[in-house]
């Protein structure tokens, strides 16, 4: 893998920060490349952490601080891995930065621990990770790869945050705990218990698949 | 060079250490905050086991909390037959905020430290025990708080590891919490029966009487994890409320 870096190839002198190509890195895992809805990867946490927002903003956080700081690793160090341990290697710095985000918040933000504290570390086995660990990180430019990591963690924090809206306002009546149907004057609002179990979040993420793929005419081979 | 199995062993070597390194280097420094947050989170549910003061939690900073704690609760630990207990293994002093209640569980009844929380506000008194048992998935538990004559209880503060979010996680709730406010954990011949959760939701109170509390739609498993709970961990605490508790209550009355 680290033989094939893309170092030859190189078209201008200088690339300016923000190059069409380089936006590209961010913008394609948002829509024509999302991570959940394209790939589907990562629909473990997508359906696990939903329920509410404020716990899915917090994990959503999590997997691009995740996200980034792997890729910038990985690709610092792509040309002194060895090929035969890279998956090991990968799986070590992606465990470190995992058990950072753990500790960090339960040192500062013990409530969130506690409710998400399982789930930040099955980051670890998030196949988004190691998927631009092994397709992109191994063979590009840590700057590139920093991008490309941003990228794929918004393109998965939308999608989960789109989720998690429609799965706590629907299953509780509430966004980020604010109890919003009793504000617009749904005082008796009767939550829909589906959507606070696992199931609901399959229904919700169909429903943007469908929406996506319409838009984007995007059809599987 | 790269590929050479000395080149991997000494790369796999390295990186363990400067990860590892790192690792402990960051619990190091996050240590003490860590501890801070999770004592916080232990005066928190203790002081929550009281209906009144759960309600004044919400708008408290950190360190009111605290200072609220020191204020009002005092503790103790007792052994199995009600012995008080006041050195750890270690021979140091014994605080029953740090009585780790998971690795209790684990030992035999009669090897378990039994902590009691005494809460005393504006005249207002009460006994706040800790309960553990399991739950339909994982782990639940409870702070409790008896009423001084240890026949009602005055409030519940639940939590669990992993009941289901809608369901069995209810038990958090205030909701849930408040239907056992004011149960009797004894029936009408004196027995200790604690306090039981029906299957199945809304059933009228006339139904339910003094040792019974309405149940929760869906979660019938993690309400039998609650029954079970409250009645053994309640009642392995008898023998400490027959030396420390009544004895009191009743040379009080005498003294009346």
């Amino acid at each position: 893998m680290s033989t094939e870096t893309l170092e030859a190839p190189v078209v201008k002198e200088k690339e300016s920060l923000l190059s069409k190509r380089r936006k590209k890195f961010v913008t394609d895992p948002l829509n024509d490349d999302n991570p959940i809805t394209i790939q589907v990867l990562g629909i473990c946490s997508a359906l696990a952490v939903t329920t509410q927002m404020k716990p899915t903003l917090v994990m959503a956080l999590s997997v691009i601080f995740v996200m980034i700081f792997s890729n910038l690793f990985i690709s610092l160090l792509r040309n002194a891995i060895p090929t035969r341990v890279r998956i090991i290697v990968q799986l070590a710095i992606v465990a470190t930065l995992v058990t950072l985000v753990n500790e960090v918040l339960k040192a500062y933000a013990f409530d969130m621990y506690k409710e998400l504290s399982v789930f930040i570390g099955l980051i670890i086995t998030n196949c988004i990770v190691m998927g631009r660990l092994e397709a992109f990180a191994l063979g590009n430019k840590p700057y590139d790869s920093v991008l490309d990591g941003l990228g794929s963690g918004l393109g998965y924090s939308w999608i989960i945050l789109t989720v998690a809206f429609f799965r706590e306002i629907w299953g509780s009546g509430k966004i980020f705990g604010y109890d919003v149907m009793g504000a617009i004057g749904f005082e008796n609002f009767a939550a829909n218990g589906l959507m606070v179990s696992p199931v609901g979040a399959f229904i919700v993420l169909g429903f943007i698949i469908w929406v996506q793929r319409s838009k984007t005419g995007y059809v599987e081979h | 060079m790269q590929q050479s199995n000395r080149y991997i062993i000494i790369f796999s070597l390295v990186l363990t250490v400067v990860l590892g390194g790192l690792l402990s280097g960051v619990s190091q420094v996050l240590g003490p905050a860590q501890k801070k947050s999770q004592d916080l989170d232990t005066k928190k549910q203790i002081l929550g086991a009281i209906p009144a003061e759960k309600a004044a939690l919400g708008d408290m900073e950190p360190e009111q909390i605290l200072a609220r704690y020191a204020e009002v609760i005092s503790s103790e630990v007792a052994d199995y037959q009600g012995n008080l207990v006041d050195t750890d293994e270690k021979g140091g002093p014994l605080f029953a905020e740090n009585v780790n209640i998971e690795k209790n569980y684990k030992k035999a009844p009669e090897e378990r430290l039994y902590p009691v929380f005494k809460y005393s506000a504006d005249g207002k008194k009460s006994i706040i025990v800790p309960t553990y048992g399991a739950g339909l998935w994982d782990a639940i538990w409870a702070y409790v708080a008896l009423s001084p004559d240890l026949k009602n209880i005055e409030g519940v503060s639940f939590d669990h590891k992993g009941e289901t979010p809608g369901l069995g996680a209810r038990i958090t709730s205030d909701e849930i919490q408040a239907r056992y406010q004011g149960k009797n954990l004894y029936d009408q011949g004196g027995n200790f029966v604690s306090v039981y959760m029906v299957k199945s939701e809304k059933t009228p109170e006339s139904k339910l009487g003094p040792n019974k509390v309405d149940g929760m739609a869906g979660a019938t498993l993690t309400a039998n994890g609650v029954n079970d709970m409250l009645l053994k961990y309640i009642g392995f605490y008898q023998s400490y409320f027959d030396k420390h508790v009544r004895t009191g209550v009743l040379s009080m009355n005498q003294e009346f």
